[in-house]
């Protein structure tokens, strides 16, 4: 039995390079995946002039929550498919059993993940707005904000998917699980938009996005990981 | 194995169920009786014998009810936690019993929390419930031990549950912290603290005497519950195994 | 003397307060091909899966050349293929595509062997057609085109057969043993008689189940 010897450091490089290019081509061949969460994300934004007010001055209080909140159900919406259909065919089982380390593949298809939601939800960010009637000076600190707080949803959305992924009904549980770890984040990213909007400085509430977004990098992976291991042997 | 030396003997023995069976059923009575004694002591002394607040009246007196409910729901966590790391680590069952147990208890202590702040709510603010940091912390921390419970019941398999309910206990661990400080921090920038309920600046030793018997009152009461539970659970889960059977036909 | 790979001491597993089996030992040397026999529901998966170490619901010992797998887990995973009972095939993907991120996957295997080993399982002139289009057989083929590209000592195959038509069964019979004589070494489940011309160890998980369900 030859055993080929190549560089670890190269060797993770490639795979976390190699899943990214495959869940890209994942999500583009299914396409549907990758829309849906968008279309959400305008809907729940349409309905609360039509459940509370069409008033622009009440409408533009409202906007930085609203917006938030959006963003922060349609994260959760996308949340459960992450490693449902790996579980399903069974790549999962082929991952887990990689001699590489799972945290690599674990953090690849979370960013993926990220940059078909978390990213293309801040780019769409600014439509809701106007449509919310949010004030300009509003829109950098909701898009900042919303890219330095969608990351840390997926990340931990991650590890309440790869909790419920043995699970056939896993859709609602994982919103339980998932939403009160949610509440930092809307938070300060809500209070984000709020203060842009009034002319406050915006520097402290990033830092603390970012913050949050550090601590997730950390120690998501690990727990994401912790728990396919955990969901894959019942 | 170099861990063996520095881990007491007690801790092994806690991984079996049967050794944890008996040594729970010799302290139980023990734990019963100081709890009865603390319980009824500091609720006759909260409520007869300790001072009204001046400002509030005797409504105050909710307060040794309040308070170690909030107390209990936090610490229940942290157990539980603790309990599920113990669990992963070293694969100890019991450990898994003691998360699955201490959930629901931690989440009726949570619900009394929130239901004695309500009730405190009505006369000093005028209304049921308001957006509080404390009572909102709380009503967080209910839904973390709702998430907890939840998986726990959904996964078939019972190792595979504890495992998953650990690993969430623990990011939930993590999380307490940041959750209380975010809320907090939103409850200064969106009212200006009138009042807090519960940090007075000085209180007088006649009003937190009682109020420590009733805090130490109900962690006996949650040992004692947690024991119980932990009993029921044990027995359930070794059914099949020769001492709980000759534990059975016995009785 | 040949070389011990997995040896299992004293497996016990039960599932839904049944015993699957219990004391279960035995020895995989290099050379050997085992396979795993017994009705339906008898554990034959399970094993595999406690076995490639997807699954820790057991007690007992598994020892790799040696040593407590758990342990020597990345070595061991190195030294493994597995071949579930789902394909673990993208339906979206095509089979070039899947064998390539099985390949990012497994660090010891030459990405460029993929397209040869494709042609091995008959699939030369589908690399580029995306695997919902190709038949449940083909599929399984896509999947099992990964033992013509693994390095590993170990084959852990769970009904590698199922779909596959007569030929292609012979050809993979016939690289199990090639697998066997190189000093590799296999278990595996399958419904088909083995015809492989060669010594095939038999391990039966009936007789190995509890009829009581009580320890």
């Amino acid at each position: 039995m030859e055993m080929k010897t190549n560089s670890g450091q190269q060797g993770i490089g490639c795979l976390f390079v190699a899943t990214c290019r495959r869940e890209c081509l994942l999500s583009f061949r299914r396409k549907s995946d990758l829309v849906n969460p968008l279309i959400f994300f305008l809907m729940v934004a349409t309905l609360f002039p039509l459940g509370v007010s069409p008033d622009p001055g009440f409408l533009a209080q409202l906007a930085p929550g609203v917006v938030w909140v959006a963003a922060l159900l349609a994260t959760l919406l996308s949340m459960d498919a992450l490693f449902r259909s790996d579980y399903e065919d069974g790549s999962l089982e082929q991952l887990l059993l990689s001699p590489q380390p799972l945290f690599i593949v674990v953090l690849a298809k979370v960013v993926t993940h990220w940059m078909m939601t978390g990213l293309a939800l801040t780019l769409m960010a600014p439509l809701l707005g106007m449509m919310l009637f949010l004030p300009a000076e509003g829109v950098p600190g909701l898009m900042l904000s919303l890219l330095l707080g969608t990351p840390t949803l997926s990340l931990v959305g991650a590890i309440g998917a790869a909790l419920t992924v043995g699970l056939k009904k896993g859709g609602v549980l994982i919103s339980l699980l998932v939403l009160p770890l949610y509440i930092p984040v809307l938070i300060f990213g809500s209070s984000a938009v709020q203060a842009a909007v009034t002319g406050l400085p915006l520097g402290g509430y990033l830092a603390l996005l970012g913050a949050l977004l550090a601590l997730a990098l950390v120690l998501a992976p690990l727990a994401i990981s912790a728990a396919l291991r955990i969901s894959i042997s019942s | 194995m170099a861990e063996k030396k520095w881990i007491p003997r007690w801790f092994y023995q806690l991984a079996s169920p049967r050794w944890c069976y008996q040594i729970t059923g010799k302290l139980l009575p023990w734990f019963m009786g100081t709890t009865l004694l603390l319980l009824l002591g500091g609720t006759v002394w909260a409520l007869l014998f300790a001072p009204a607040d001046y400002q509030q009246g005797n409504s105050f007196r909710i307060i040794y009810l309040h308070v170690p409910a909030a107390i209990l729901a936090q610490s229940a966590y942290m157990l539980m936690a603790v309990a599920g790391a113990v669990g992963l680590i070293w694969k100890m069952k019991v450990a898994d019993m003691v998360l699955k147990s201490a959930a629901p208890i931690g989440a009726s202590m949570a619900v009394l929390a929130l239901l004695t702040g309500a009730i405190w709510g009505k006369p000093t603010w005028g209304s049921w419930w308001v957006w509080d940091a404390r009572l909102t912390s709380m009503l967080i921390l209910f839904f973390l031990y709702l998430g907890v419970m939840a998986l726990n019941s959904a996964i078939e398999n019972e190792s595979t549950a504890a495992q998953a309910s650990a690993v969430l206990a623990l990011v939930g661990l993590v999380n307490i912290p940041i959750i209380k400080y975010s809320v907090e921090w939103w409850n200064t920038l969106h009212q200006p603290a009138t009042f807090t309920l519960t940090e007075k600046p000085a209180m007088p030793v006649e009003m937190w005497l009682p109020l420590l018997v009733m805090v130490i009152g109900f962690y006996c009461f949650f040992a004692v519950s947690l024991m119980q539970r932990l009993r029921n659970e044990i027995i359930w889960r070794e059914r099949r195994t020769g001492w709980v059977r000759e534990l059975l036909n016995k009785q | 003397m040949s070389e011990q790979l997995l040896t299992v001491h004293k497996l016990f597993c039960e599932r839904d307060d049944r015993v699957l089996f219990d004391q279960l030992s035995f020895t995989l040397e290099a050379g050997e091909i085992v396979q795993i026999e017994g009705q339906n529901g008898s554990g034959k998966t399970t094993l595999l899966r406690i076995l490639s170490g997807l699954s820790r619901h057991y007690e007992g010992d598994i020892l790799w050349r040696g040593e407590p797998v758990e342990e020597v887990r990345e070595q061991f995973c190195r030294d493994l293929l597995y071949f579930g009972h789902q394909a673990g095939v993208k339906a979206v993907l095509t089979p070039e595509e899947n064998l390539r991120w099985y390949a990012a996957l497994s660090p010891a295997i030459d990405a460029s062997t993929i397209p040869g080993a494709l042609e091995q399982v008959g699939l030369k002139g589908y690399e580029d057609v995306p695997c919902h289009s190709l038949s449940a057989g083909q599929n399984r083929r896509v999947s099992l085109a990964r033992l013509y590209l693994s390095h590993a000592p170990l084959w852990i195959l769970d009904e590698p057969f199922t779909a596959i038509d007569k030929r292609g069964v012979a050809a993979k019979e016939q690289l199990l043993l090639q697998h066997a004589q190189r000093g590799g070494s296999v278990i595996l489940t399958t419904h088909h008689e083995l015809g492989i011309k060669g010594p095939v160890r038999k391990i039966n998980l009936d007789q190995l189940a509890g009829t009581s369900t009580w320890r």
